[in-house]
């Protein structure tokens, strides 16, 4: 049986000397298994300016925020890319976990940490230093305590680590609510009067907006207005909030507010076993279940450096095309929605997404929650009639629907003129910004995980890395015909190639065993990079689970995108970065 | 020519409208039914579909295929006497998998010697937690848990299952999921082989492994 290994020596070999660039300055992170680099956080800014300017590394994908209970440490981890290509640098920052935790902050060097280092801020109590508008970001300004220190406790906690002691050997039923009965199932701050709550979070959002009277050419004094647009609108695609400072119709700032649907993932992450997790990434961003079980499978395969079975790996990536096709035709259905034509392309393509639904609900059990993915491998293997059902599709209908498509919308004077020309981002911002994915493609950089990196079994497979010059709203809708094309070509040599074996490196465990280190496992999901970073130290349950989502990060440069643009472009250019909120909020 | 893409467009649209009837007159010609019969809604679930595409729920319904997973439920074997005999052990591995913690699991003791014994006296199963994984039925090791194919929950309080309520016998198993029952059948008969063969004989030292 060939397998395919992870690729942990070549990455190892390829990554800079940062401590020969450094002397004594730079640490190389000993701990076993562990990657990276230790800055002091003194010289991090100085560090990272060289690593993006004289080292190359653009692309700042991921920051993660750990807290080290026992040993009284908070460390930062950055993990940071060429947008050319090649493997990343990990480098991270360690400071004392007491009240103030200080770290410099990166949004001078890459400007795409904003949301990132807020986040830390929030969950972690990271304070970064020199960041102009460190306000809470998924939870409210007024919540009490950084619910992902692991001294945090949630009010429904119960233990620190699931299996739960209640459930099994000492079964015991009861129902939540009944032990925090209605209206006594909130807790407090001391002090803290709910009648006499006045919304500071409200003042300090308005207050990071910029406003002021101006006057115009006919000397009249004119004020800005704020509009806030949504939590509920039919066009953010979910609860989402924007704070939008109008000079006219004419944007001239605007605050995303996020967080309506957060659930702290990440807590639920690290309370859950490591396979327990499979089920919960699903709930990330819900139209692609079978990518985000990807990623995940990829960062803690790294941990355990397990193989993959070589039938699973094709397996894998004939699921997560298929996933990217279904992504793609609902994204073209929703943007033309949102422009006006109400309904009949989103139909269109939710025949198409009906029909790959019930494979993967053949295949997983489910239409959506799939929870396919294994460790080594996946659950099951496809059954021949099912195979049959993806040929089919794939060979016979697809490529004829996506053309349909084509025809129905590409040329469509009213969609032209709407889209063409309404600018949505340049390349030199969107790599500032961290932006990944197709969006970023229709900017022109060719920086697709699956060729830049490339894991699973992409290597093999012939295809073009999709992009596109102008990078304005009618590139964003080309491009996801494009990567359709592209999918189905994959997906043609997949299902060509895939060899008969077995489903699984491993034998089914309810308990993986998981060996102490971090590893961060990246994949291109339809909507960016979608990573996760997972920390262990050899227990059952991990350490930090933290989840790069796409949809959060490519938020970041939304006021950059809309500020000189119309109000009325707003919904479209929110539209073309494929928010998902279950991946947003978190 | 102004208006040259939109005409197009237009066709797409004209085409996709006039197939439905097409198909539907050509049913017709062969003699089908093509509305609320099992065969136009695998044809209309099938990638050779044209036309119109949805299904009447709930007068029509969705074939669902036999690794679809809903809420789990219990199973039990009848003896050929008529009693029920409960596969589950109380070993708890579906409890101490389940991501939610939605199992709760009362082990029996014998009442003379106090010692626990392999069946569970209570079994809860919240529903309303439950988040459909398939965890459970996955890593059962006497296939005593599976996953239903009823969807239809709908209820006006909390869907907290007991025993009662999860108890089905082997053959509604059999009847929802035949291929995946006749898969445990064939390890279950396997594996009982080997020990017997085991049992039978320390002397034959090569029993046969039960293969999965």
């Amino acid at each position: 049986m060939a397998t395919t290994l992870p690729q942990t020596e070549t990455t190892q070999a390829a990554t800079v000397d940062l401590g020969a660039r450094f002397p004594g300055i730079v640490t190389a992170d000993n701990r076993p298994a562990y990657k990276g680099w230790i800055i002091p956080k003194e010289n991090l800014i100085e560090v990272a300016t060289v690593i993006h300017d004289e080292l190359g590394y653009d692309l700042l994908s991921n920051l993660a925020g750990v807290d080290y209970f026992p040993e009284n440490i908070m460390e930062v981890v950055y993990h940071a890319y060429k947008t050319t290509g090649g493997p990343g640098l990990e480098f991270k920052v360690q400071v004392p976990r007491e009240d103030p935790v200080e770290v410099p902050s990166l949004i001078g060097v890459w400007p795409g940490v904003d949301f990132q280092e807020r986040e830390a801020w929030d969950l972690l109590g990271i304070r970064f230093t020199g960041h102009p508008d460190l306000r809470r970001i998924l939870m409210w300004e007024g919540y009490e305590g950084h619910p992902l220190r692991k001294d945090w406790k949630e009010p429904f906690y119960e233990e620190d680590f699931k299996p739960f002691k209640s459930r099994w050997p000492d079964g015991q039923f009861h129902m939540a609510e009944e032990k925090n009965p209605y209206k006594d199932n909130l807790k407090f701050p001391g002090g803290f009067d709910p009648e006499k709550w006045i919304p500071e979070g409200e003042a300090l959002l308005y207050g990071s907006l910029a406003r002021y009277t101006v006057k115009n050419e006919e000397g009249l004094n004119t004020d800005q207005i704020v509009l806030n647009f949504g939590p509920q609108h039919p066009s953010t695609h979910g609860v989402f909030r924007a704070a939008i400072t109008l000079e006219g119709e004419t944007i001239a700032g605007l605050k995303p507010v996020i967080g309506y649907l957060h659930r702290n993932h990440e807590k639920i992450g690290e309370r859950n076993t490591y396979i327990q997790n499979m089920p919960f990434t699903d709930r990330l961003d819900y139209f692609n279940s079978m990518a985000n079980n990807f990623s995940y499978a990829l960062a803690v395969e790294k941990l355990m450096n397990i193989p993959v079975a070589e039938r699973a790996e094709y397996i894998r990536v004939i699921m997560a095309e298929l996933s990217r096709v279904q992504n793609h035709l609902i994204f073209i259905g929703n943007l033309l929605n949102d422009m006006g034509a109400m309904y009949t392309p989103a139909l269109y393509a939710f025949e198409e997404r009906e029909l790959i639904l019930d494979i993967f609900e053949a295949v997983s059990g489910a239409r959506m929650m799939c929870n396919y993915f294994r460790f080594g491998g996946v659950v099951r293997d496809v059954p021949d009639d099912v195979m049959q059902k993806i040929k089919d599709l794939v060979f016979d209908r697809l490529q004829a629907k996506t053309d349909e498509m084509d025809r129905l919308l590409s040329e469509n004077e009213v969609l032209v003129s709407r889209s063409k020309g309404v600018h949505v981002i340049d390349a030199e911002t969107a790599i500032q910004y961290s932006v990944t994915g197709p969006v970023l493609r229709a900017t022109g950089i060719p920086y697709d995980i699956r060729r830049a990196d490339p894991y699973s079994i992409y290597d093999r497979f012939e295809f073009d890395v999709c992009t596109r010059s102008n990078g304005d709203l009618y590139d964003n809708y080309l491009i996801r015909l494009d990567e359709i094309r592209q999918s189905l070509r994959i997906l043609e040599q997949a299902l060509k190639q895939i060899p008969q074996g077995p489903i699984n490196s491993q034998k089914p465990a309810y308990q993986v065993r998981v060996p102490a280190g971090a590893a961060y496992g990246r994949s291109e999901s339809p909507k960016g990079e979608l990573g996760f970073y997972v920390i262990s130290n050899g227990k059952p349950n991990p350490w930090r689970y933290h989840v790069r989502a796409p949809s959060f990060v490519n938020i970041t440069p939304l006021e950059k995108m809309c500020i000189g643009n119309k109000i009325a472009d707003f919904v479209l250019l929110f539209g073309v970065l494929d928010v998902v909120m279950g991946e947003l909020d978190r | 020519m102004y208006g040259k893409g939109i005409l197009k467009g237009l066709s797409v649209t004209w085409k996709r409208f006039w197939n439905t009837y097409i198909e539907d007159i050509s049913w017709l010609l062969r003699g089908k039914k093509r509305y609320f019969t099992e065969e136009g809604i695998k044809h209309r679930s099938s990638s050779a579909t044209r036309g119109i595409f949805t299904v009447q729920y709930p007068e029509e319904q969705l074939i669902t295929p036999e690794e679809m997973r809903y809420v789990p439920f219990l199973v039990y074997d009848e003896t050929p006497e008529g009693k029920r005999e409960q596969r589950c052990t109380s070993c708890g591995i579906c409890a101490k998998v389940c991501p939610p913690q939605c199992i709760w699991i009362v082990r029996s003791n014998d009442p003379n010697t106090g010692r626990p014994i392999p069946e569970p006296t209570e079994f809860y199963i919240d529903m309303d937690i439950c988040m459909n994984c398939g965890f459970c039925a996955e890593y059962c090791p006497f296939d005593a848990i599976i996953m239903d194919h009823d969807f239809e929950l709908a209820s006006l309080g909390r869907n907290v299952y007991d025993m009662e309520k999860l108890l089905k016998p082997a053959s509604y198993y059999k009847s929802i999921r035949p291929l995946n029952y006749e898969r445990n059948e064939a390890e279950r008969k396997a594996k009982e082989a080997a020990k017997a063969a085991k049992a039978a004989g320390a002397a034959t030292p090569s029993a046969p492994a039960a293969t999965s």
